[in-house]
């Protein structure tokens, strides 16, 4: 029996992009809480929680981009022109945040003031990118003889900034709840703060872009049961089986509700990544089997065969290790990051 | 010429690739000599190449972190600029792109948090693995880049499916294309010598402010080491640009031609000097030549017949002019670091190299001359396969995104006003620790003693409280040294 090549990178490719939204998507929310810590000490300890890993969570989304060029050729191509200006502003974020862990450290006076600033601003600028993206990929992509054909501004519209307002709230839950399992005292309280109105906002705007998504998108709405495009009706048995999603979500939400209330240090971080896990899937089931909806599936658009089983060959060894020596580096530096814990010596 | 979406993508793919190469091209080697420091101290337990360790690795996470995130944007640049280009080819360049993720990329990013934060975390022995690993990493990305590329100058094993997208017949031979061994060999020891001129620049700006200056003991080691290592790698340098250069020959004829400014197909071709080559005129102006050496220089007999650019329509002619001077100052330089490193060791030898102040201005002056020749080198090597992206199969002008131009024209802005901010800033950082030297390391930075209300520092902070001029409290990023 032949493996289902294409089926089996379609996982991996979107396991690698789950992975990179909920690594990078704390950091990034670290950053995007930059401008409300206190002082510079705490900007100092927010960073130093994810400075040994900001570099390895951001390789997911080189494996997301690399992964999709190798095994989906044709989805990429499609992709990325329709997305040229949301990847711009994405890119540019990310350098910009990039190079502020280390030249925040070294500038002096007012260089420390623009890198603190640009690292926040960068964090801010990609994640919203990533939230047209996302919107802009819900919405659809024109695709005319496998070649982007749609405008360039496709991707902008109300639908898509509330997305994307709704994935910076997101990255800011995550930010806040990883920042409560990392750090302690005052700082903590400051993210136990953050991560309640995050939260809020998080769950807010997650139920209204789920609402705009059945309205706007009456394609999408039928998978999940809701016939909107006549008057509004609702076929139980679709929804049932796909039901579980949603509520895990309601429970992720709860979960952080609770975590924060008790202030507690693990929960909280456990809740908000259940609710992207729960978003996630939620987005796999409308979409699957498209990889560039609605025009294109993942069979349609993968690699030549051969292409695939040469790059599984080596993927099945060395994803596993990846993993491996991934949740190594997270278990040395695990623990409370405060004022004195040095990574230094 | 018109500026359509082709050539504000080729400008700006050029603008990024130049920048991002600067990075790995120093880090490979850097990487290197940091597992060799940290050995060293490691089995010898002398304080000095820890110091030495604990400097060059500051520098080396700046220099990593900006290689890190030019080379983000490369990865998804191909689908947003060339997106025919891999939706063509991708079948058979994907996978060596991807290889290069899952076998270097995570490594090196994974690793390198144990590296420079990992110090109290883990064993000294475990934190030297960590170096290695990274080092290691950098030159498994080499591999597979340099494959990709290789490919593009030398494709072989694949097929032209009937929709016209390409198909790997023989993975084997797609990444080691002909060309593959030699240009890595070539890139590798670019990077060990840009490392190693660096290295010796720094070290011989250290000695040049006395014997006695802070952290001279230290540069002294260094400086001996760049300048073995130059000696030895500069001269296997021109052999493998040599080789380079044949492979070139049998394979890609008209970026030999290019490179020799040959317009004429003939047999005992000259060797030009110098020449200012002319499209228009397809003749080389002020044209300075050595009859009869140009067939010695390629390696082949006298009589036999060298391909020039008449042979190749005009549409197909690779631009000569950047091509042919990208390669003289390339080669021009690799002389001059040939004769760095054997005056360097012959100075040594007679135990002058720490004191000969014309040596060490020499050994300061050439230390960005590796980055040169590398930016020179990849301009031969790249602008030489024009008109073709993959040479002699697709045509560059065929692999561009149906991107508008003002879409490319607003990329290309963001890139080169973002890229000014980051370089110069990056820049800047790194030669201010360069300037202060391995000193710098010795003194370790102390947290700001607390300051009794009322007092003037206390009063400095302004409105963000980031105007102390300490170094963070409790070591920021980068400070753990």
């Amino acid at each position: 029996m032949n493996p289902d090549l294409p089926l089996i990178w379609a996982g991996a490719i979107a396991l690698a992009v789950m992975l990179y939204v909920v690594l990078d998507g704390f950091d990034l929310g670290v950053g995007i809480l930059f401008p409300f810590a206190k002082s510079k000490e705490e900007r100092d300890i927010m960073m130093n929680t994810i400075a040994p890993v900001w570099d390895g969570n951001e390789t997911w989304l080189i494996l997301g981009g690399g992964g999709l060029l190798a095994a989906f050729p044709l989805a990429y191509s499609v992709l990325m022109p329709a997305f040229y200006l949301p990847v711009l502003l994405m890119l540019a974020g990310l350098i910009l945040r990039g190079v502020a862990f280390e030249f925040r450290f070294r500038a002096r006076r007012r260089g420390r003031r623009f890198w603190t600033q640009m690292f926040a601003f960068g964090s801010i600028l990609a994640t919203l990118a990533q939230g047209l993206i996302l919107g802009g990929f819900i919405q659809g992509v024109t695709v005319r003889e496998d070649r982007f054909a749609g405008g360039g501004l496709d991707w902008l519209t109300p639908y898509t900034l509330l997305v994307a307002v709704g994935v910076l709230a997101g990255y800011a839950l995550l930010g806040a709840a990883w920042l409560m399992l990392k750090t302690e005292d005052n700082l903590h309280g400051d993210a136990r703060r953050w991560a309640a109105i995050s939260g809020v906002a998080t769950a807010g705007l997650l139920a209204a872009v789920s609402v705009a998504t059945l309205f706007a998108h009456p394609r999408l709405a039928l998978r999940w049961g809701f016939d909107v495009a006549e008057g509004f009706s609702l076929d139980f048995s679709v929804l049932a089986p796909l039901l579980p999603i949603p509520l895990l979500g309601l429970a992720g939400l709860a979960l952080v509700a609770w975590g924060v209330r008790k202030g507690s240090h693990t929960w909280p971080f456990v809740g908000a990544l259940t609710v992207f896990l729960s978003g996630y899937l939620g987005l796999a089931a409308g979409f699957f089997p498209y990889i560039v909806p609605y025009a294109l599936n993942f069979r349609q658009a993968a690699a030549p065969e051969n292409a695939l089983m040469f790059m599984g060959a080596g993927a099945v060894f060395v994803l596993p290790a990846i993993l491996a020596y991934t949740a190594w580096v997270y278990w040395v530096f695990r623990g409370k990051i405060n004022e004195e814990t040095g990574y230094h010596h | 010429m018109e500026f359509d979406a082709l050539l504000l993508s080729r400008l700006q793919f050029a603008f990024t690739v130049a920048f991002h190469i600067l990075f790995p091209a120093f880090t490979i080697g850097l990487a290197a000599f940091l597992a060799v420091l940290e050995g060293l101290w490691l089995t010898t337990r002398r304080e000095a190449f820890k110091t030495l360790y604990l400097f060059w690795v500051k520098i080396f996470a700046i220099s990593f972190g900006m290689g890190v995130v030019s080379g983000v944007v490369l990865s998804y640049q191909f689908g947003t600029n060339w997106s025919e280009f891999i939706r063509l080819t991708g079948g058979v360049i994907g996978p060596l792109l991807a290889y290069e993720v899952l076998t270097a990329f995570f490594l090196e990013a994974s690793f390198l948090g144990v590296m420079l934060f990992g110090w109290r975390r883990v064993g000294p022995k475990l934190h030297f693995f960590a170096t290695c690993v990274v080092a290691v990493g950098t030159t498994l990305s080499a591999f597979w880049i340099l494959s990709a590329n290789s490919w593009m100058q030398t494709p072989q094993g694949f097929e032209i499916l009937a929709d016209g997208t390409f198909q790997a017949t023989d993975f084997w031979a797609v990444v080691f294309n002909p060309s593959f061994p030699s240009r890595l060999v070539h890139m590798l020891l670019a990077a060990f010598l840009t490392t190693a001129l660096v290295v010796g620049a720094a070290s011989a700006f250290r000695l040049l402010k006395g014997r006695e200056t802070p952290g001279a003991a230290e540069s002294r080691i260094a400086l001996a080491m760049a300048v073995g290592m130059i000696c030895v790698v500069a001269p296997l340098q021109l052999l493998a640009g040599h080789w380079s250069g044949e492979v070139a020959h049998h394979h890609q004829p008209s970026k030999t031609a290019a490179i020799e400014g040959y317009w004429e197909t003939r047999a005992d071709q000259p060797l030009h000097l110098f020449g200012i080559p002319d499209r228009d005129t397809q003749s080389n102006h002020f044209q300075v030549s050595i009859p009869g050496v140009g067939n010695l220089i390629q390696n082949v007999p006298r009589d036999e017949v060298i391909v020039g650019l008449d042979s190749l329509e005009r549409a197909d002619q690779p631009p000569v002019f950047m091509v042919f001077w990208a390669f003289r100052i390339m080669v021009g330089l690799g002389l001059l670091m040939i004769a760095l490193g054997a005056w360097g060791v012959w100075l040594l030898i007679r135990r002058k190299l720490f004191d000969h102040r014309w040596f060490q201005r020499f050994a300061v002056l050439m230390g960005p001359a590796g980055f040169v020749a590398v930016i020179s080198g990849w301009i031969v090597t790249e602008v030489g396969r024009q008109p073709w992206v993959v040479y002699g199969v697709l045509r560059t002008r065929d692999a561009v995104s149906p991107v508008t131009t003002g879409d490319v024209a607003t990329s290309l802005a963001v890139y080169i006003s973002v890229y000014a901010i980051v370089f110069t800033a990056g820049a800047l950082f790194i030669l201010r620790l360069m300037a202060e030297g391995p000193a710098a390391v010795m003194t370790r930075p102390t947290a700001p003693e607390p300051r009794a209300p009322g007092s003037a520092m206390a009063r400095a902070p302004d409105d963000d409280g980031e105007a102390d001029d300490d170094p963070p409290i409790g070591d920021g990023p980068g400070g753990r040294l």
